[in-house]
């Protein structure tokens, strides 16, 4: 039988948590989805406000810039979206925060494999790309909107 | 071309008028939603805000579109954000912020499903990935919080003309299955960033190794800030640097940059996030729609001529292109 070459055992570790969470994370986002169409759980901002055109603007509210929706409706910013995860709506941010927190996960996965393995070089980037992650993550970076 | 005879002109002329056809029918489509988008709403505004349009028309709409680019990027192999930004943003009624915020979230959907894959398979490689992904990440934060500080009109300009550099790219750029790297530069040695994977059509392993290592991790900040800033996936990009500039063969840059964007995209993802830029009804059907899409595209794919169809996505993309320089400019709007 021939061998083909493997991967390193922290790609292989990398691989395994992405695979699972990839699959947890997927599912969620539909399942919410399915809450929030059918108005299981009533949504924050009503679906049938999002096509519509409030009174003395010209474009729809999906159509405002974020911030000016987000004003419109009261919506919170960062982690806010956690008070209101029972609302319809905002429960599918549970499903989208898993997919944008596996990276971080994994990162945190290899990094005793590599610690092991003493490679020095690659703990150092990898913490770096933790901190960067989590950094984004964190909702401290704030953008200003027009 | 038409006029040919034989047998390989009359399958080339029947080729071109095929892909043709559906070009044209996917921009009758966006031209017909862009304009259904436009009417609906000059119709609320004489009738006092109302909404004529059931909600649920656009979330399917959304779908049906990212279904069929699920399956054209595929084909045309390059990644669902680079097709999904200019089009949605270009024909739907929704505001560039909350398309860029799903583009992201596409791109990484489909870079963590197809992750474990390729990193099983080592073909993508996490030695190359960790350090470009570490520099490509931190740009990507920059250039999604300058992106949503520009205005729109900004925005769809600057886009549009970076569709067209990607159509360019696309169109001359050169591929290299297998690139002579004579001698790795120091940075690559000092970090190991080498390997070896089975390439199956030869049926033997290929040892691999990289150069040019700080002049690819520059062009990444570059690529980074563009990915974040435009919500774009950034493949289009990875490849020819990290192909052509740095010399890992081909389907390890292929498989190394679709699992890249799984890094690079999480963290501008996350600015769009925490700044309220992302829908719910916009994310989630685009997501189902381009991975459904997407693997009826790999089941096409084997029966399919990929030069044709990436023909059929270098046209689409300019034409999306066009449409979002000349919304940004105010030409079209």
């Amino acid at each position: 039988m021939e061998n083909k070459p493997k991967a390193s055992e922290e790609q292989l570790a990398y691989a395994g948590v992405l695979n699972i969470g990839m699959w947890i994370g997927l599912f969620l986002l539909v399942v919410t989805f399915i809450v929030y169409i059918s108005g299981v759980l009533p949504s924050y901002v009503p679906i049938e406000k999002l096509s519509e055109i409030p009174q003395g603007s010209n474009v729809p509210y999906w159509g405002m810039r974020a911030h000016e929706f987000n004003q419109a409706f009261n919506v919170p910013t960062g982690w806010g979206w956690i008070r209101l995860a029972g609302k319809g709506d905002y429960l599918n941010f549970v499903g989208i925060a898993m997919l944008g927190g596996l990276s971080i996960l994994c990162y945190l996965v290899i990094l005793p494999i590599l610690m092991k393995k003493k490679d020095t070089s690659y703990v150092v980037i990898a913490t770096l790309e933790v901190a960067v992650l989590l950094l984004a993550a964190s909702g401290i970076l704030k953008a200003g909107g027009h | 071309m038409f006029m040919r005879q034989g047998g390989n002109g009359l399958i080339h002329s029947r080729e071109v008028l095929k892909i043709l056809i559906v070009v044209l029918t996917i921009m009758a489509i966006c031209v017909s939603i862009s304009a259904f988008a436009s009417e609906t709403q000059e119709v609320a505004k004489e009738t006092a805000s109302a909404s004529t349009t059931p909600w649920w028309v656009w979330p399917l709409a959304l779908f049906v579109v990212t279904f069929i680019l699920g399956i054209l990027a595929v084909l045309g192999g390059v990644g669902g954000g680079v097709l999904f930004v200019p089009i949605i943003g270009g024909f739907f009624p929704f505001n560039i912020d909350f398309v860029r915020g799903a583009g992201l979230l596409v791109a990484l959907a489909g870079a963590l499903a197809a992750g474990p894959g390729l990193l099983r398979r080592n073909l993508a490689s996490l030695r190359l990935a960790l350090p470009v992904a570490l520099i490509a990440s931190s740009a990507a934060i920059v250039g999604a919080m300058i992106g949503l500080a520009l205005k729109p009109n900004v925005v769809n300009t600057l886009l549009g003309a970076t569709i067209l550099f990607i159509v360019a790219i696309m169109v001359t750029a050169k591929k290299s299955d297998f690139p002579n790297v004579a001698k790795p530069d120091n940075l690559s040695q000092s970090l190991h960033i080498m390997g070896i994977y089975r390439e199956e059509s030869l049926g033997k392993d290929i040892e691999w190794q990289v150069h040019r290592t700080p002049q690819g991790l520059a062009l990444f900040i570059v690529i980074g800030v563009m990915a974040g800033m435009f919500g774009l996936g950034a493949g289009w990009a990875n490849v020819p640097v990290l192909n052509l500039l740095m010399g890992a063969p081909l389907k390890i840059s292929v498989a190394t940059s679709k699992f890249l964007l799984s890094i690079t995209d999480t963290s501008a993802a996350w600015v769009y996030l925490n700044q309220g830029a992302v829908l719910p009804m916009i994310v989630v059907p685009s997501i189902v729609g381009i991975m459904l899409g997407s693997m009826v595209g790999v089941k096409i794919l084997v029966k399919a001529k990929p030069k044709a169809i990436k023909w059929m996505v270098i046209w689409l993309l300019l034409f999306a292109g066009l449409r979002a320089l000349l919304k940004g400019l105010e030409i079209w709007k």
